[in-house]
């Protein structure tokens, strides 16, 4: 029990993502918990990369880390301001009003 | 033993604060729940040996993306209450696909096992940590072998700032803003006025 091995960190990374999973369940009407919960999965995403990287002593799985954290960041601004042109339209941001975003 | 306890720690305050995010009725708890899970995070990348990943976690997520969501949650002017109706309705399946998803990670964590090669396959073997550090071993790295997937995150960087501007940029009608083409246009004949004045008359 005292020594943290890889399937530790594995086991941390699968709960988060589970969790990411979970809350887009829950919060189906709140596009910003949505999003919130994307980041979470990412996160563990990363850990699982890092996990890896780690315990097989080879550095490219954090390199790919920081491509996954550029990805995530223009996925959260992107999406952001997506909500926020929608608010200013609508007035809302609940999801099942969206489905009329297209073209 | 020390390490041991400082892993159940953050990996424990990692979850709970993951559960409050997704459970918290405001959103702006959820949000600083998010800090709390980055800086978690980050503890575990600590503990891992990605120094600079840990911090780069602190920086961009907590710094950046997190304070955005702030920003957004606090921006939108909406009754966050009425998005959490149906919960309850949803928790049901939600549970159940989470159930199913941790049981199957499960299953493929219970029974997998490195391949026997997996020393060859290594591509760029982490250097030891007394003599290089972590972050100069990465820079090398990012910067020597994976330089075009670097410029190429720069790209997805550009495109992200220029899509969120173009989206969210507007134009007010009734501002009234300085337009330096006009003022450098502006020569004395069409500005001043040489008027003879009648005595006594005025203008």
């Amino acid at each position: 029990m005292f020594a943290i091995g890889l399937a530790h960190y594995l086991t941390v990374a699968a709960i988060l993502f589970t969790l990411g999973v979970f809350g887009i369940f829950l919060n189906r009407k709140n596009v910003i918990i949505i999003m919130m919960s994307v980041e979470l999965m990412l996160l563990a995403v990363n850990l699982n990369m890092v996990a890896f990287s780690s315990f097989l002593n080879d550095l490219v799985g954090q390199v790919f880390t920081m491509f996954i954290l550029t990805v995530a960041a223009a996925e959260a601004a992107i999406g952001l301001a997506i909500v926020v042109v929608f608010f200013r339209n609508r007035g809302t941001i609940a999801v099942e009003e969206i489905s009329q975003l297209k073209g | 033993m020390i390490a041991a306890l400082i892993f159940y720690m953050f990996a424990g305050l990692a979850v709970a604060a993951g559960v409050m995010v997704i459970s918290a009725r405001n959103p702006v708890h959820s949000v600083l729940f998010l800090i709390l899970a980055f800086f978690n995070a980050a503890g575990l990348f600590l503990l891992l040996g990605a120094e600079f990943l840990a911090m780069v976690l602190v920086v961009v997520y907590v710094g950046a993306v997190a304070v955005l969501f702030l920003f957004v949650v606090m921006m939108l002017d909406i009754n966050f209450l009425k998005l959490r109706e149906g919960v309850a309705q949803y928790l049901p399946i939600g549970a159940v696909i989470g159930l199913v998803l941790v049981v199957e990670l499960g299953v493929i964590f219970g029974g997998w096992a490195f391949a026997p090669d997996v020393e060859a396959l290594i591509r760029a073997p982490a250097p030891a940590a007394d003599q290089i550090t972590n972050t100069e071993a990465l820079g090398r790295l990012l910067y020597t072998d994976y330089a075009y997937l670097f410029q190429a995150s720069g790209l997805i960087l550009l495109v992200a700032m220029v899509g969120s501007i173009l989206l969210t940029h507007r134009r007010r009608p009734g501002v009234r803003k300085q337009v330096i083409a006009d003022q450098i246009a502006r020569t004395a004949k069409n500005s001043v006025e040489i008027v003879k004045v009648p005595t006594g008359g005025g203008i």
